[in-house]
């Protein structure tokens, strides 16, 4: 297994080189200069060479990129063209609304789409299933930023349930991280959920077709037995991998439902920095990015050896 | 009793006059499909005995799994199943699912085609079979994984406790098919079915697991109704005959009566298409050529009116064969002492004479 583990986070770490130098070469070839830009319409050429001479963009490429992915290993991602900050501490100030609102939003999606997608499952053609199919289907069809838009009209304008916007952190107050949290947490949840319901009609769809569902009704198991462990066990291996996928897209900000919500997410950052051409600012959040992606397939991994005997380490 | 009326036999080949453990009285099968009616099983009647083995043969798609899974009510919810089949005087067609829970893998167990996929790949052994136990009986968990470990030792586990924590791609075929029995004998049943239970496996392996149930039966005095479509194995384990097209019994009997003198055009043909193992023709020169029944069987959903066999028959000598279904009519009785004695050959077919 440590080998197996091993193995896994060495092919990651490789993969994690490469989108670092992706994104690094990508931020260096787009036109638009960012000292440039930094310096607004404070412009004159000795300004100019001494901001350049500080952010090292004077030395050769190799060497701006060894410098910046040796200290991106410690911890340092460089600072902030724009606001002369620390580009780590500009991602962990955001980080605690991005985990939250993601959370929220798999939570969200999981509890519609796991019932729904069964219910549709064993029942195909039926009531429930024509009704979860229109549902999901426009689930998936709506733009995000729409139904942000009618959830906050409905719940925020007329019944005046939540607020319309903003970020309550857990640390000031719980009750309010909770409703401010409820209405993004809905709309992406909404648009994850109809996703995967689909996934897990399917899912469940062929599990119940599979062979040892019928031995295990020639068992003479009960109904839920059969359900419980020879159905939904074996339909929830698939899932696990969507529903990773699902959250990794989730903490790599949901730049359009944070825009609806005024939600001071990653997405929002990343959105900032690509504006502002702040290099330093956006290779860090790009880098956090394929970091968590990474890091959420190896617990995928991980996770489905642990669930399928058959790929064990 | 006239020889006229398509009529079971009342004794059995082998246990005296004991009661039959299943009585399957015009069992019918019909399923909705997107292109009509499936008339899947048309009027099946049989016997089995305690300690019988009753082989139903035919080629893929006669109704021969489908009518086993009726008595087991293990069809989709759009079959339409009729008919009376008595399991120990019960009647299991209309028992409702919880009556037939406690049924299934109980009174009646099976074991299926494929040990591949059969077996949950994500549950231990131990488990799939334990679980069986404690949907049936108050055991205690523990007396449950013993009892498995039990089962294990007699399907020819060599090392039944350590099998038990094993995972069923851990397995051979083999291995995995005696799983399959011992899931199938933890209830004890009265009856087993094994739908093609050794096809998928290669013929050492075949010979082992047949060699297991019949074993077991012996042991135990379980009736098995075993479902193949190879004429070997019948030859090889099985008291009578049931020889199923169109899904209807158009021959049945004793095996050595039909197989030495088979009535029905079809069962010919079925015998026929066997390719020789012994005899001359080994010697000669040129192999002889494989015989085949030309054409398909008929679809479920597009019956022919008359015999189900006509349109491939290539005997057709009775007009009536077009138009009408022939009856399933007594051919021969085996005599004792100038009595009619044990089960009756049957056929249903008119052209038992034309043998071409």
């Amino acid at each position: 297994m440590s080998g197996y583990l091993l193995r896994r986070a060495g092919q990651s770490a490789v993969v994690l080189l490469g989108v670092a130098i992706a994104v690094f070469a990508l931020m260096h070839l787009v036109p638009g200069d960012p000292v440039r830009l930094a310096l607004g319409t404070r412009f004159d050429q000795a300004a100019y060479d001494a901001l350049r001479e500080r952010a090292g963009l004077d030395e050769p490429l190799p060497v701006q990129f060894l410098g910046w992915i040796g200290s991106a290993v410690t911890g340092d991602l460089g600072v902030s063209f724009r606001s002369g900050e620390p580009v780590t501490m500009l991602i962990v100030e955001r980080l605690p609304a991005t985990v939250s609102l993601a959370a929220a939003s798999i939570l969200v999606a999981l509890l519609i789409a796991v019932p729904l997608g069964t219910l549709s499952a064993l029942r195909p053609r039926s009531f429930v299933d024509s009704a979860g199919t229109v549902v999901s289907q426009v689930g998936i069809s709506v733009p995000e930023f729409w139904m942000g838009i009618l959830l906050i009209l409905l719940f925020a304008g007329v019944l005046d349930w939540f607020p319309p916007g903003g970020y309550v952190p857990l640390s000031e107050d719980p009750v309010g991280w909770l409703r401010s949290l409820v209405l993004p947490a809905l709309t992406t949840g909404l648009v994850s959920g109809s996703v995967l319901t689909r996934f897990t009609r399917s899912s469940v769809l062929e599990a119940l077709g599979a062979d040892h569902v019928r031995t295990a009704r020639a068992k003479g198991l009960p109904a839920r037995a059969v359900l419980r462990w020879h159905v939904l066990r074996n339909a929830l291996l698939p899932l696990v991998t969507v529903t990773g996928v699902q959250l990794a897209y989730l903490l790599s900000g949901v730049v359009v439902v944070e825009i609806v919500f005024a939600w001071p997410g990653l997405g929002l950052l990343a959105l900032q920095a690509v504006q502002d051409r702040d290099y330093p600012v956006l290779q860090g959040a790009v880098l956090l990015f394929a970091f968590v992606f990474l890091l959420l397939n190896l617990v995928v991994d991980l996770l489905y050896s642990r669930l399928d005997p058959r790929i064990s380490a | 009793m006239s020889a006229q009326t398509p009529q079971p036999a009342p004794q059995p080949a082998r246990e005296g006059a004991r009661q039959p453990v299943l009585s399957v009285r015009d069992l019918r099968v019909r399923m909705g499909t997107p292109r009509g009616v499936a008339e899947i099983v048309n009027g099946l009647d049989y016997d089995v005995h305690p300690g019988e083995t009753v082989a139903v043969v035919g080629e893929s798609g006669s109704g021969k799994s489908v009518s086993v899974m009726a008595l087991m009510g293990l069809l989709p919810r759009t079959a339409t199943v009729t008919g009376t089949a008595e399991f120990e005087g019960r009647d299991l067609v209309g028992m409702s699912d919880a009556q037939l829970r406690t049924v299934r893998g109980n009174g009646i167990s099976m074991v299926f085609q494929d040990p591949m996929t059969s077996l949950n790949p994500v549950l231990t052994v131990g488990r799939q079979i334990t679980e069986g136990l404690l949907a049936h009986g108050d055991l205690p968990k523990r007396a449950a994984t013993e009892r498995a470990a039990e089962l294990l030792g007699e399907v020819g586990f060599p090392d039944p406790r350590g099998a038990l924590d094993r995972y069923p791609h851990q397995l051979s075929g083999g291995m995995r098919q005696r799983v399959m029995i011992a899931i199938a004998l933890a209830g004890r049943p009265r009856l087993l079915i094994a739908d093609e239970a050794t096809t998928a496996l290669d013929v050492t392996v075949q010979a082992q697991i047949l060699e297991l149930v019949a074993r077991l039966q012996a042991e135990h005095g379980t009736g098995v109704i075993w479902i193949t479509h190879d004429l070997g194995v019948v030859a090889g384990i099985a008291d009578r005959v049931l020889v199923m097209y169109g899904g209807r019994c158009v021959e049945d009997g004793v095996v050595d009566d039909v197989f030495d003198a088979p009535a029905h055009p079809y069962t010919r043909g079925l015998l026929g298409a066997l390719p020789a193992r012994l005899g001359p023709e080994l010697d000669a020169e040129e192999p002889p050529e494989l015989v085949t029944i030309p054409g398909t069987p008929p679809l479920p959903t597009d019956l022919p009116p008359g015999c189900v066999f006509w349109p491939r028959c290539p005997v057709r000598s009775d007009p009536r064969c077009e138009r009408e279904q022939p009856p399933l009519l007594e051919v021969s009785r085996p005599q004792v002492g100038g009595r009619p004695a044990g089960l009756p050959h049957r056929a249903a077919t008119w052209c038992s004479e034309g043998r071409p």
